[in-house]
Protein backbone atom coordinates (compact mmCIF):
# COMPACT_ATOMS: atom_id res chain seq x y z
CA UNK A 1 0.00 0.00 0.00
CA UNK A 2 1.21 3.59 -0.94
CA UNK A 3 1.75 6.07 2.25
CA UNK A 4 -0.52 9.20 1.98
CA UNK A 5 1.66 12.30 2.75
CA UNK A 6 0.16 14.27 5.47
CA UNK A 7 -1.14 17.47 4.26
CA UNK A 8 -2.05 20.08 7.03
CA UNK A 9 -4.24 22.99 6.49
CA UNK A 10 -3.97 26.14 7.46
CA UNK A 11 -7.76 27.24 6.48
CA UNK A 12 -10.38 24.97 6.05
CA UNK A 13 -13.11 26.06 3.57
CA UNK A 14 -16.70 24.13 3.29
CA UNK A 15 -18.65 25.21 0.43
CA UNK A 16 -20.48 22.26 0.59
CA UNK A 17 -24.64 22.58 -0.43
CA UNK A 18 -23.31 25.46 -3.20
CA UNK A 19 -23.27 25.43 -7.02
CA UNK A 20 -21.11 26.98 -9.20
CA UNK A 21 -19.54 29.19 -9.58
CA UNK A 22 -19.92 29.81 -5.63
CA UNK A 23 -16.97 27.18 -5.07
CA UNK A 24 -14.63 28.87 -6.74
CA UNK A 25 -15.68 32.19 -5.91
CA UNK A 26 -15.68 31.80 -2.19
CA UNK A 27 -12.03 29.52 -2.76
CA UNK A 28 -10.87 32.79 -4.53
CA UNK A 29 -12.22 34.95 -1.58
CA UNK A 30 -10.71 32.14 0.72
CA UNK A 31 -7.29 32.13 -0.82
CA UNK A 32 -6.68 35.82 -0.81
CA UNK A 33 -6.71 35.78 3.20
CA UNK A 34 -3.71 33.20 3.21
CA UNK A 35 -0.15 34.07 2.76
CA UNK A 36 1.97 32.64 -0.12
CA UNK A 37 2.80 28.95 0.58
CA UNK A 38 -0.16 28.46 3.29
CA UNK A 39 -2.47 26.03 2.44
CA UNK A 40 -6.37 25.78 2.03
CA UNK A 41 -8.75 22.78 2.26
CA UNK A 42 -11.48 23.22 0.07
CA UNK A 43 -14.51 20.50 0.50
CA UNK A 44 -17.54 20.61 -1.80
CA UNK A 45 -20.42 18.43 -2.49
CA UNK A 46 -20.77 20.38 -6.22
CA UNK A 47 -19.88 17.71 -8.43
CA UNK A 48 -18.09 19.89 -11.37
CA UNK A 49 -15.99 20.71 -8.28
CA UNK A 50 -13.81 18.60 -9.94
CA UNK A 51 -13.11 19.71 -13.00
CA UNK A 52 -13.29 23.48 -12.01
CA UNK A 53 -10.86 23.78 -9.08
CA UNK A 54 -8.50 21.97 -11.53
CA UNK A 55 -9.06 24.84 -14.11
CA UNK A 56 -9.11 27.52 -11.49
CA UNK A 57 -5.52 26.08 -10.20
CA UNK A 58 -4.27 26.12 -13.76
CA UNK A 59 -5.61 29.78 -14.38
CA UNK A 60 -4.35 31.24 -10.90
CA UNK A 61 -0.93 29.47 -10.19
CA UNK A 62 -2.09 28.13 -6.70
CA UNK A 63 -1.20 24.77 -6.92
CA UNK A 64 -3.75 21.77 -6.07
CA UNK A 65 -1.83 19.22 -4.30
CA UNK A 66 -4.32 17.00 -3.98
CA UNK A 67 -7.83 16.17 -4.80
CA UNK A 68 -9.77 13.50 -3.03
CA UNK A 69 -12.82 12.37 -1.78
CA UNK A 70 -13.77 12.57 1.65
CA UNK A 71 -16.98 10.30 2.79
CA UNK A 72 -18.86 11.26 -0.46
CA UNK A 73 -18.04 15.31 -0.70
CA UNK A 74 -14.67 16.38 -2.96
CA UNK A 75 -11.66 17.26 -1.04
CA UNK A 76 -8.84 20.02 -2.77
CA UNK A 77 -5.87 21.04 -0.99
CA UNK A 78 -4.73 24.33 -2.63
CA UNK A 79 -1.30 25.91 -1.52
CA UNK A 80 -1.28 29.66 -1.83
CA UNK A 81 1.44 30.86 -4.79
CA UNK B 1 -2.70 39.91 -33.80
CA UNK B 2 -1.73 40.19 -30.00
CA UNK B 3 -2.83 42.10 -27.18
CA UNK B 4 -1.28 45.54 -26.43
CA UNK B 5 0.07 44.58 -23.11
CA UNK B 6 1.56 40.76 -22.99
CA UNK B 7 1.82 41.06 -19.26
CA UNK B 8 -2.22 42.06 -18.93
CA UNK B 9 -4.13 39.10 -17.49
CA UNK B 10 -6.87 37.69 -19.68
CA UNK B 11 -10.23 39.44 -19.74
CA UNK B 12 -13.63 38.19 -20.63
CA UNK B 13 -15.74 40.54 -22.47
CA UNK B 14 -19.78 39.75 -22.22
CA UNK B 15 -22.56 41.38 -23.81
CA UNK B 16 -26.21 40.57 -22.05
CA UNK B 17 -29.02 41.19 -24.47
CA UNK B 18 -31.42 39.23 -22.53
CA UNK B 19 -33.22 40.14 -19.01
CA UNK B 20 -35.81 36.83 -18.50
CA UNK B 21 -34.26 34.93 -15.11
CA UNK B 22 -33.21 31.86 -17.10
CA UNK B 23 -30.70 34.49 -18.92
CA UNK B 24 -29.89 36.77 -16.21
CA UNK B 25 -27.42 33.98 -15.03
CA UNK B 26 -24.95 33.21 -17.71
CA UNK B 27 -23.47 36.67 -17.61
CA UNK B 28 -23.24 36.48 -13.84
CA UNK B 29 -21.63 33.44 -13.83
CA UNK B 30 -19.49 33.43 -15.91
CA UNK B 31 -17.94 36.90 -14.95
CA UNK B 32 -18.42 36.07 -11.26
CA UNK B 33 -15.83 32.47 -12.09
CA UNK B 34 -13.77 34.49 -14.71
CA UNK B 35 -12.80 36.80 -11.70
CA UNK B 36 -12.28 34.49 -9.15
CA UNK B 37 -9.73 32.95 -11.40
CA UNK B 38 -7.93 36.48 -11.67
CA UNK B 39 -9.13 37.53 -15.04
CA UNK B 40 -10.48 41.19 -15.95
CA UNK B 41 -14.26 41.27 -16.89
CA UNK B 42 -16.60 43.64 -18.32
CA UNK B 43 -20.10 42.63 -18.79
CA UNK B 44 -22.18 45.34 -21.13
CA UNK B 45 -25.55 45.29 -20.94
CA UNK B 46 -27.56 46.43 -23.68
CA UNK B 47 -31.76 46.23 -24.65
CA UNK B 48 -33.10 43.89 -22.04
CA UNK B 49 -30.42 43.10 -20.56
CA UNK B 50 -30.24 46.48 -19.15
CA UNK B 51 -32.94 45.72 -16.51
CA UNK B 52 -30.44 43.54 -14.82
CA UNK B 53 -28.45 46.94 -13.40
CA UNK B 54 -31.35 47.97 -11.83
CA UNK B 55 -30.78 47.71 -7.93
CA UNK B 56 -33.98 46.06 -7.65
CA UNK B 57 -33.73 42.83 -9.81
CA UNK B 58 -37.54 41.38 -11.34
CA UNK B 59 -36.07 38.98 -13.68
CA UNK B 60 -39.02 36.27 -14.49
CA UNK B 61 -38.75 33.49 -16.57
CA UNK B 62 -40.40 33.64 -19.93
CA UNK B 63 -41.38 30.27 -21.72
CA UNK B 64 -42.94 32.07 -24.34
CA UNK B 65 -40.93 31.09 -27.68
CA UNK B 66 -38.76 28.51 -25.16
CA UNK B 67 -41.52 25.04 -25.92
CA UNK B 68 -38.69 22.52 -24.80
CA UNK B 69 -38.31 24.62 -21.37
CA UNK B 70 -39.40 21.55 -18.79
CA UNK B 71 -40.78 22.87 -15.57
CA UNK B 72 -39.19 21.24 -12.21
CA UNK B 73 -41.62 20.67 -9.56
CA UNK B 74 -38.71 22.08 -6.24
CA UNK B 75 -41.45 19.91 -3.68
CA UNK B 76 -42.68 16.58 -3.68
CA UNK B 77 -40.77 12.90 -4.01
CA UNK B 78 -37.64 13.36 -5.93
CA UNK B 79 -38.88 10.85 -9.15
CA UNK B 80 -42.00 14.00 -8.95
CA UNK B 81 -39.57 16.16 -9.13
CA UNK B 82 -37.26 13.97 -11.74
CA UNK B 83 -40.01 14.98 -14.32
CA UNK B 84 -40.12 16.94 -17.01
CA UNK B 85 -43.25 18.91 -17.22
CA UNK B 86 -43.61 19.85 -20.80
CA UNK B 87 -45.45 23.32 -21.39
CA UNK B 88 -48.37 23.05 -23.24
CA UNK B 89 -48.47 26.28 -25.80
CA UNK B 90 -51.84 27.18 -24.72
CA UNK B 91 -50.99 27.70 -21.02
CA UNK B 92 -47.89 30.00 -21.73
CA UNK B 93 -49.67 32.72 -23.38
CA UNK B 94 -53.10 32.54 -22.54
CA UNK B 95 -53.16 31.92 -18.87
CA UNK B 96 -52.86 34.69 -16.09
CA UNK B 97 -50.10 34.51 -13.46
CA UNK B 98 -48.35 31.51 -15.78
CA UNK B 99 -44.64 33.70 -16.12
CA UNK B 100 -45.22 34.48 -11.70
CA UNK B 101 -45.97 30.59 -11.29
CA UNK B 102 -43.11 29.50 -13.61
CA UNK B 103 -40.69 32.30 -11.97
CA UNK B 104 -41.61 31.16 -8.55
CA UNK B 105 -40.64 27.02 -9.65
CA UNK B 106 -37.87 27.89 -10.95
CA UNK B 107 -36.38 30.05 -8.07
CA UNK B 108 -37.33 27.44 -5.53
CA UNK B 109 -35.80 24.74 -7.43
CA UNK B 110 -32.67 26.68 -7.68
CA UNK B 111 -33.19 27.51 -4.19
CA UNK B 112 -33.58 23.93 -3.29
CA UNK B 113 -30.54 22.92 -5.72
CA UNK B 114 -28.14 25.67 -3.76
CA UNK B 115 -27.72 27.59 -6.79
CA UNK B 116 -26.91 31.29 -6.08
CA UNK B 117 -29.16 34.03 -6.68
CA UNK B 118 -28.98 36.57 -9.72
CA UNK B 119 -28.60 39.29 -7.06
CA UNK B 120 -25.69 37.15 -4.99
CA UNK B 121 -24.22 36.66 -8.07
CA UNK B 122 -24.46 40.00 -9.43
CA UNK B 123 -22.56 40.92 -5.90
CA UNK B 124 -19.70 38.38 -6.39
CA UNK B 125 -19.65 39.80 -9.49
CA UNK B 126 -18.85 43.93 -7.95
CA UNK B 127 -17.00 42.48 -5.09
CA UNK B 128 -14.52 41.31 -7.73
CA UNK B 129 -14.10 44.60 -9.44
CA UNK B 130 -16.23 43.11 -12.47
CA UNK B 131 -17.02 46.57 -14.72
CA UNK B 132 -20.99 46.32 -15.21
CA UNK B 133 -21.75 48.87 -18.43
CA UNK B 134 -24.83 50.26 -19.50
CA UNK B 135 -25.60 50.52 -23.21
CA UNK B 136 -26.24 54.61 -23.42
CA UNK B 137 -27.64 53.87 -26.97
CA UNK B 138 -30.48 51.43 -25.64
CA UNK B 139 -30.50 53.47 -22.02
CA UNK B 140 -32.41 56.55 -24.50
CA UNK B 141 -34.62 54.25 -26.10
CA UNK B 142 -36.25 52.46 -23.10
CA UNK B 143 -35.86 55.98 -21.00
CA UNK B 144 -33.66 54.49 -18.44
CA UNK B 145 -31.33 57.10 -16.88
CA UNK B 146 -28.24 56.25 -15.07
CA UNK B 147 -29.51 56.81 -11.30
CA UNK B 148 -31.84 53.99 -12.31
CA UNK B 149 -29.21 51.53 -12.01
CA UNK B 150 -26.72 50.19 -9.41
CA UNK B 151 -24.36 53.02 -8.68
CA UNK B 152 -21.44 50.66 -10.00
CA UNK B 153 -22.46 50.45 -12.96
CA UNK B 154 -20.58 52.33 -15.67
CA UNK B 155 -22.36 54.22 -19.13
CA UNK B 156 -20.59 53.61 -22.28
CA UNK B 157 -21.45 53.05 -26.09
CA UNK B 158 -20.22 50.29 -28.81
CA UNK B 159 -17.17 51.87 -29.81
CA UNK B 160 -16.37 51.40 -25.70
CA UNK B 161 -17.65 47.61 -25.72
CA UNK B 162 -15.17 47.19 -28.76
CA UNK B 163 -12.12 48.81 -27.61
CA UNK B 164 -12.33 46.46 -24.66
CA UNK B 165 -13.73 43.42 -26.22
CA UNK B 166 -10.45 44.19 -28.82
CA UNK B 167 -8.15 43.31 -26.14
CA UNK B 168 -10.31 40.28 -24.25
CA UNK B 169 -9.21 36.44 -24.56
CA UNK B 170 -12.77 35.69 -24.57
CA UNK B 171 -15.91 37.46 -25.61
CA UNK B 172 -19.78 35.76 -25.83
CA UNK B 173 -22.92 38.04 -26.58
CA UNK B 174 -25.36 36.18 -24.56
Amino acid sequence: MEAIEIIKEDQVLDCSGTLCPMPIVNTSKAIKELQPGQILKMISTDAGSPPDIAAWSRQTGNELLRSTTEGGKFVFFLKKA
Amino acid sequence: MSKSNPNAPKRLALISSKGTLDWAYPPFILGSAAAAMGWEVGIFFTFYGLTLLKPELTASVSPLGNPAMPMKMPFGPEAFQNVNFAIPNLLMANVPGFETLATTLMKQTFHNKGVATVEELRSACLEMDVRLIGCQMTMDVFGFKKEDFIKEAEIGGAATFLEYAADADIQLFI
